[in-house]
């Protein structure tokens, strides 16, 4: 099953928390929307589930129009942050309900019942609790009872609000490479939001990206990551260190040293900011001909079997350090210590013209 | 060794930097004590004395005149009527403040407390000044020949509009505490809005329901002001139990006033076990909705 979203847009008094969102979502994918709070993504995916309503825009489903239909009977799953488990119910009961609800003529027999919700609990490997009440479970457990819950009444498509967001860390690693093993064997359309970007790229086929009530970027794990398509992107997913830069003809300048871009040929003298994540960066003890950036260490941390340097550059008005990851084998090689000097060079990076930025006044400056 | 007794648990320590010396709390408990002997117990335990002063037979007589077991199957009746009205009035505003984002929703909250705030002789004359022969609506119930001032239909508004507070009041919060993510879930999960009340919301506030019903019903039987104000004082049709009272002891008629002055003396005594109870079991409630 399919879902498309179609120019949605949604508005809370004066706060936007859409605008003109289109999204297609694959039949059988995991889909992951990531943003930080308040960039839209929660009334995103209540609005698929049809908890929200719309000011403009479209859902569909499988190709055919569902925005004016009813949650109740979109037969979505639909999983809450907090499990919103039926407190005075038991886990079976919990379990049970979406089929015990239904109309007599589809409603299951008992023990089609009890069979299946006693299948869901095995699937969900918390058959024993069937007898407890949510308040005897862990935080852990809830929520899988929750997922059973939603799975129960064999819905169309799965959505999770943020699943694992009350979980302590450790609980939240097992459980989403558990989701992610439970997806692959049951093929279930699904949408989890997260404002936890290692989650995001963990877990889902797709990620995508939110800000602000706009998608700043659909792709992989792996193109989001690597080539992120806004400066925010870049921002958002994983340490960054921004460097003032200067535009020109297709090539640019970091002080001193000059890079190709050729996606920015007609830039005319443009003021840019270029985005270096900590492990694009080479270390160098001494200056070996081509030019670089001379700065200091001001800070060593080995953490497993990297080594996070700060530096600071050297005749700089900008004291923001930069952020630099090299392997444990390199820091041998070079035996640094705080207060070195140190010349660097971007091994890869990207341009972002000026106006496409707001707020980047921590870049460094040439 | 000495060093190892010295060291106090956390709790402990807690308690006696908190504590004031022995004589505060000597007063404070006395005078607490003294107050409610004073004021509540020597009052209470009078009421019964009296009420049997002059032997159990007067007693019964009293509670079995016409005219007092009218009083008392009026009052069971205004009862009756008033505290499922505000059932449905106080699960209805509750649900709708505690639910629903509107404009004006203070407001309401506000209108709320109205009858809490008001003197009850104010809201029975304002029901005088709405249905009474001389009041805006007052002709036009003469022509249809409907009776509702000093008649049954102005005590059960008056005692209604009183009590309005209760229910509503004890839900809004713990409706509001409660959030809406079950109702959610059950509407995802395809329940009805029936469904969904009688399953998910309906056993969530059952407590805070009951809790509130039983002081509404307290209020109800015993208000005097607003109903005083309507009811005309008519003996044996438009009299309630505590204008029964009134009148008897306006009489003179001690031993009879507080014979069923002691029926609703037991009645708040009966509320107040009540009461006791359902805290009791709301606490173990909300302990397992909380851990």
């Amino acid at each position: 099953m399919s879902i498309e979203v179609l120019n949605l847009s949604k508005q809370f008094g004066t706060f936007t928390a859409l605008h003109d969102v289109s999204l297609q979502v694959h039949s059988g994918e995991l889909l992951a929307l990531l943003g930080p709070s308040g960039s839209g993504k929660t009334t995103l995916l209540r609005v698929i589930a049809g908890l929200e309503t719309t000011d403009s825009g479209q859902v569909l489903f499988h190709g055919e129009d569902a925005t004016d239909q009813h949650v109740r009977e979109r037969q979505v799953g639909f999983v809450f942050q907090h499990y919103a488990l039926f407190r005075n119910m038991t886990i079976f009961e919990n379990v049970a309900f979406g089929l015990r609800v239904r109309p007599k003529k589809f409603r299951p027999s008992n023990t089609e019942i009890r069979e299946r919700v006693m299948k869901l609990l095995h699937l969900v490997q918390l058959d024993w609790l069937a007898d407890r009440y949510p308040h005897q479970l862990s935080g852990g457990q809830r929520q899988r009872i929750a997922l059973a819950r939603a799975l129960a009444v064999e819905p169309k498509v799965l959505l999770l609000d943020e699943p694992f967001g009350a979980l302590d860390a450790k609980v939240r690693k097992e459980l989403r490479s558990w989701l992610r093993r439970l997806h692959d064997d049951m093929h279930i359309t699904s949408v989890f939001v997260t404002h936890d970007q290692e989650e995001a790229l963990e877990v889902a086929d797709r990620v995508v990206v939110m800000n602000e009530g706009r998608i700043e970027q659909i792709g992989t794990p792996d193109e989001v990551y690597e080539n992120p398509a806004s400066p925010f992107v870049y921002e958002f997913l994983g340490n960054v260190n921004l460097f003032h830069s200067r535009l020109h003809r297709g090539r640019a300048w970091i002080g001193a040293i000059e890079v190709e871009a050729p996606e920015h040929a007609e830039a005319e003298e443009v003021a840019a900011i270029a985005y270096v994540r900590p492990h694009e960066i080479e270390v160098e003890r001494k200056q070996n001909g081509d030019a670089a950036l001379a700065a200091l260490v001001v800070h060593v941390l080995s953490v497993g079997p990297i080594v996070r340097l700060e530096l600071v550059r050297k005749n700089d008005i900008d004291i923001t350090p930069i952020q630099v990851e090299i392997s444990k084998e390199r820091f041998r090689e070079l035996q640094l210590v705080k207060g070195d000097e140190v010349f660097i060079k971007p091994r890869r990076l990207s341009l972002f013209p000026n106006h496409q930025n707001k707020g980047n006044e921590t870049a460094q400056a040439c | 060794m000495t060093a190892m007794t010295y060291p106090l648990s956390a709790d402990v320590q807690k308690q006696q930097a908190m504590q004031e010396p022995a004589w505060i709390r000597m007063f404070l408990i006395g005078l607490t004590l003294i107050f409610l002997t004073l004021f509540l117990f020597i009052p209470l335990i009078s009421v019964f004395y009296e009420a049997f002063k002059k032997g159990a037979d007067v007693y019964l007589a009293a509670i079995t005149d016409p005219d007092a077991v009218a009083a008392i199957k009026l009052t069971l009746t205004i009862a009756a009527i008033a505290v499922p009205l505000n059932l449905l009035f106080g699960v209805a505003a509750a649900w709708a403040i505690a639910k629903f984002e509107f404009r004006g929703k203070n407001l309401l909250i506000t209108l709320i407390d109205l009858p809490f705030s008001v003197s009850p002789v104010v809201s029975g004359l304002i029901y005088v000044l709405v249905f009474g022969l001389q009041g805006w609506f007052g002709s036009w119930l003469a022509e249809h020949d409907m009776k509702i001032i000093f008649a049954v239909p102005g005590i059960v508004l008056a005692t209604v509009f009183v009590t309005v507070p209760f229910i509503a009041r004890e839900l809004i919060p713990l409706m509001q505490e409660q959030g809406t993510e079950e109702e959610e879930a059950a509407v995802v999960l395809g329940a009805s809005g029936w469904q969904t009340f009688y399953q998910v919301t309906l056993p969530n506030i059952k407590w805070g329901l009951l809790y509130g019903a039983i002081l509404c019903n307290a209020r109800a039987m015993g208000e005097f002001g607003a109903v005083s104000v309507v009811s005309g004082h008519i003996r044996g049709s438009t009299n309630t139990m505590p204008l029964h009272v009134e009148i008897l002891y306006n009489e003179y008629n001690f031993a009879a006033a507080f014979a069923v002055a002691s029926l609703l003396a037991l009645l708040a005594l009966v509320t107040l076990a009540l009461k006791t109870l359902i805290e009791f079991r709301n606490q173990q409630h909300q302990q397992r909705g909380h851990e």
